[in-house]
């Protein structure tokens, strides 16, 4: 008899944990984002239920400038699978006029994402709010629980977490308070796509090169698909070959140069790859920290 | 050694389903670091991460400071450990060579920490112990070897750090080692590697370098791309703790866990735990279709034979049954501020089960510096005792030396929700297995037939007859 092989273990860990939260907790919500990591972890909420279906709606928080393209692939996936997909905007921040151009990517970010969040979780009073993050994206990622404490205004203490040892979680909270679930917190980028690969899993075609039109503004290519993101000096339009390594919204997530049209070819160029894939976040570079800071503050 | 890990393959050559494979047959090794503060555990991993090209450039590039990279700074990903320079909670990286995948977590030194540095090495196969050549062994270095080994970790590497600063001299490594031994024998700490090693210069890391030329064995990363991991949990006895009743509509009813250890095949006999209530598995049901076998760990959802009422908390095993007790005895790792109390409740969260529980009593607390025992009423954040716990509904356990899954527990602060500490089951205490009433009540259950009522005769002294042979069934 063999060991499971390592995709076979992660998969085995995160349906356990799956498992655990629609068991324990009243009012469970998923996190979708739409990207690689959110289809994965649907697919391992479907396995954990089978033949049952998945008990807990997702919940996508649109900042209306996510792409095209994701939104398609969203109406489409929530269809196709018959869960409740729940879409929350903060509109009043919109029709106040928020995008990053006007506010700055930190200002935007807080108030179309970690605002919105909040206040998502808050109107849907869900306990705990699964999300696909994983540890090797970030280095204060990589300091988080797989249930993640978050106090009555939704705050991360990063300086006093739960221990969580072996594979006993706690996941008792007081009302209004609750839990972050990240099951695919012992995952890989490289992880997620063998997975994917394997799984046969579908995902949004922004992640497989193409040639589009971008502009061409240092070494960021942006999708120019809102209207406030114009060429500014030094900017030139150009078509490119590229496609996304991870997804976002659009003014703020930058596509990289690659010829990866296939899965296999994805896995190849990042067998290859050298840097870390939030390098093409804007919003990640704000300043030293960033991450840590909005995370402080309610964000995913 | 050269450090040409990553096989860089060419767009064309690429074979997809080659590289699946060898992916595929790369075994999973997970390592904590332990040890006194500033005594170089995170430089050690950043050092690893780098030479071994486990880091990406942007990070790498972000931990430059004054012109050089500060190791350290690839894990300490928090603003304040930053700023203090110290790690304060356990960080998670991971990295590949070609014969293995690493998931390693940096853990602090620091006491106040000791809860964070349990986390990390709770569910590791393999921990390094670092010792500062210069400044010698700590008492919280004797703590983390203590709890490491406690907490059944079946490989220890004990580096012997910082040699640079000790003129990579052969008698200084000697010395802590001749220190450090009889300590970990008497704690009996299993397969331990003493290495000598500079985490700052490299030496010993993933090169050998070439300070260090009487010291003969395998450097740091051949050593962990090579030790035997953990024992695989397959052939012990089955075990599954039931997480949730899958059941869609009438005609199906399952049962969904993780097998926390052995193997089980459609045909096999369970046995139900708390009811005792037999039968047999009808199917392995997945969402890649039934199984032929599964074994631990993997995440499965059973259904039986019969219809038996079985729900959250339960336990299905097969072999040998495990222990079942309410009152049992278990060494304690206190996490908590507020000290271990006899008079406060607690819950104990053990597999998928969480009940109420209380204190009965702390034998005795251990000093980690002499390992001696100590009378104690109480344990304070970071002392490690043996208690003894009584909890409202038996549990279903075997001994943690045994079964790291089905003999492990924490205790929740019923007050505050906080993780109070991490307990691991020595034995039942004596004369406390679970009330003989309730016993009698299960053998009972269990020695009926399935599918036959039992129908007692309305004559008691007929009844006791029955139950007499019942229980002689159930005894032979
Ligand atoms: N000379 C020398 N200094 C070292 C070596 N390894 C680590 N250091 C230094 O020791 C100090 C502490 O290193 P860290 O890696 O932060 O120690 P740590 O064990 O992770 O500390 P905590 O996580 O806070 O417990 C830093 O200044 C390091 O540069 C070494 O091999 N030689
Ligand atoms: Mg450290």
């Amino acid at each position: 008899m063999s060991r499971l092989s390592h995709l076979q273990a992660l998969e085995a860990e995160s349906i356990h944990i799956i498992r655990e939260v629609a068991s324990e907790f009243q009012r469970p919500v998923m996190l979708y984002s739409i990207g690689k990591d959110s289809s994965v972890m649907v697919r391992l909420a479907q396995k954990a239920f089978y033949p049952g279906p998945i008990p807990f709606p997702l919940l996508h928080v649109d900042t209306t400038y996510k792409f095209k393209e994701m939104i398609e692939f969203r109406d489409k996936f929530a269809a196709e699978l018959g869960v409740k997909l729940i879409v929350h905007s903060n509109t009043s921040a919109l029709e106040a006029g928020a995008n990053p151009f006007r506010l700055g990517t930190e200002r935007c970010c807080g108030l179309l994402k970690t605002q919105s969040l909040l206040d998502a979780l808050r109107a849907g009073s869900y306990d705990a709010a699964f999300g696909g993050a994983r540890r090797d994206e970030e280095k204060s990622r990589a300091k988080e629980r797989i249930f993640s404490f978050r106090d009555s205004l939704g705050q991360w203490d990063p300086k006093n977490q739960r221990p969580e040892l072996w594979n006993l979680f706690n996941g008792r909270v007081e009302p209004g308070e609750s839990i972050r679930v990240f099951p695919l917190s012992n995952w890989t980028e490289m992880d997620v796509w063998q997975y994917i690969h394997v799984e046969n899993i579908p995902i949004v075609p922004l992640y497989f090169a193409k040639d589009r039109q971008v502009l061409v503004r240092g070494n960021s290519l942006i999708m120019p698909e809102q209207d406030f993101v114009k060429p500014q000096l030094g900017d030139r339009l150009e078509t490119v070959r590229c496609r996304m390594r991870s997804l976002g919204c659009s003014p703020c997530t930058g596509a990289i140069r690659s010829d990866a049209d296939t899965l296999p070819k994805i896995i190849a160029e990042l067998v290859a790859v050298r840097n870390s894939e939030r390098e093409n976040r804007v919003i990640d570079h704000d300043r030293e920290g960033s991450m840590e800071l909005k995370k402080r503050e309610g964000y995913f | 050694m050269s450090a040409a890990f990553v096989e860089q393959p060419s767009q064309q050559s690429f074979d997809i389903e080659q590289f699946l494979a060898a992916e595929e047959s790369k075994g999973l090794l997970r390592l904590t670091t332990a040890g006194s503060v500033d005594d170089g555990k995170s430089t050690l991993i950043g050092r690893l991460l780098h030479d071994a090209k486990g880091a990406y450039e942007d990070q790498l590039k972000s931990a430059i400071r004054g012109g050089e990279i500060d190791f350290s700074l690839l894990t300490d990903g928090l603003r304040a450990e930053r700023e203090q320079g110290i790690t304060i909670d356990v960080a998670y990286r991971y990295f590949a060579t070609p014969k293995r995948k690493f998931i390693l977590a940096d853990t602090p030194g620091h006491e106040q920490y000791t809860r964070n540095m349990a986390t990390g090495a709770s569910t590791a196969e393999l921990a390094i112990i670092l010792l500062d050549a210069h400044r010698g062994l700590t008492t919280q270095s004797r703590r983390h070897a203590f709890i490491a080994t406690l907490l059944g970790i079946p490989n220890f590497v004990i580096a012997v750090n910082k040699m640079d600063l000790a003129g990579y001299d052969q008698e200084v490594f000697n010395r802590i080692r001749a220190e450090f031994e009889p300590f970990l024998e008497r704690i009996d700490t299993k397969n331990y590697y003493f290495l000598p090693l500079s985490a700052l210069k490299g030496d010993n890391v993933v090169d050998r370098g070439s300070h260090m030329p009487w010291f003969e064995g395998p450097c740091l990363l051949e050593y962990l791309e090579t030790v035997e991991p953990a024992a695989s949990m397959i052939q012990a006895p089955f075990r599954m703790a039931v997480q949730r009743v899958v059941r869609p509509d009438q005609n199906f009813r399952g049962y969904a866990g993780l097998i926390g250890s052995g193997t089980i095949r459609p045909g096999d006999e369970v046995q139900a735990l708390p009811s005792g209530r037999r039968s047999k598995v009808r199917r392995i049901v997945t969402f890649d279709g039934d199984l032929e076998m599964a074994h631990a760990p993997m995440s499965v959802t059973l259904t039986l034979a019969d219809e038996i009422d079985i729900s959250r908390g339960d336990m299905i095993s097969s072999g040998t049954p495990p222990l079942s007790a309410r009152i049992f005895d278990a060494t304690m790792v206190w996490f908590d501020a507020h000290p271990l109390d006899p008079a406060h409740d607690y819950l104990v969260k053990h597999t998928s089960h969480t009940v109420p529980a209380r204190v009965d009593g702390v034998r005795h607390l251990v000093n980690v510096a002499t390992l001696e025992t100590e009378p104690a009423s109480s344990l304070a954040m970071n002392e490690i005792g043996v208690v003894r716990i009584a909890t409202a509904k038996p549990l279903f356990f075997d001994p943690y030396r045994e079964n790291r899954v089905t003999g492990s527990f924490i205790l929740i602060d019923r007050k505050t929700n906080h993780t109070a500490g991490a307990g691991m089951i020595l034995a039942e205490a004596e004369g406390s297995l679970e009330d003989a009433a309730d016993r009698l009540v299960r053998l009972v259950r269990a020695a009926v037939p399935e599918g036959a009522r039992l129908n007692l005769p309305a004559d008691d002294a007929q009844a006791m007859e029955v139950v007499r042979r019942l229980l002689k069934g159930v005894l032979k």
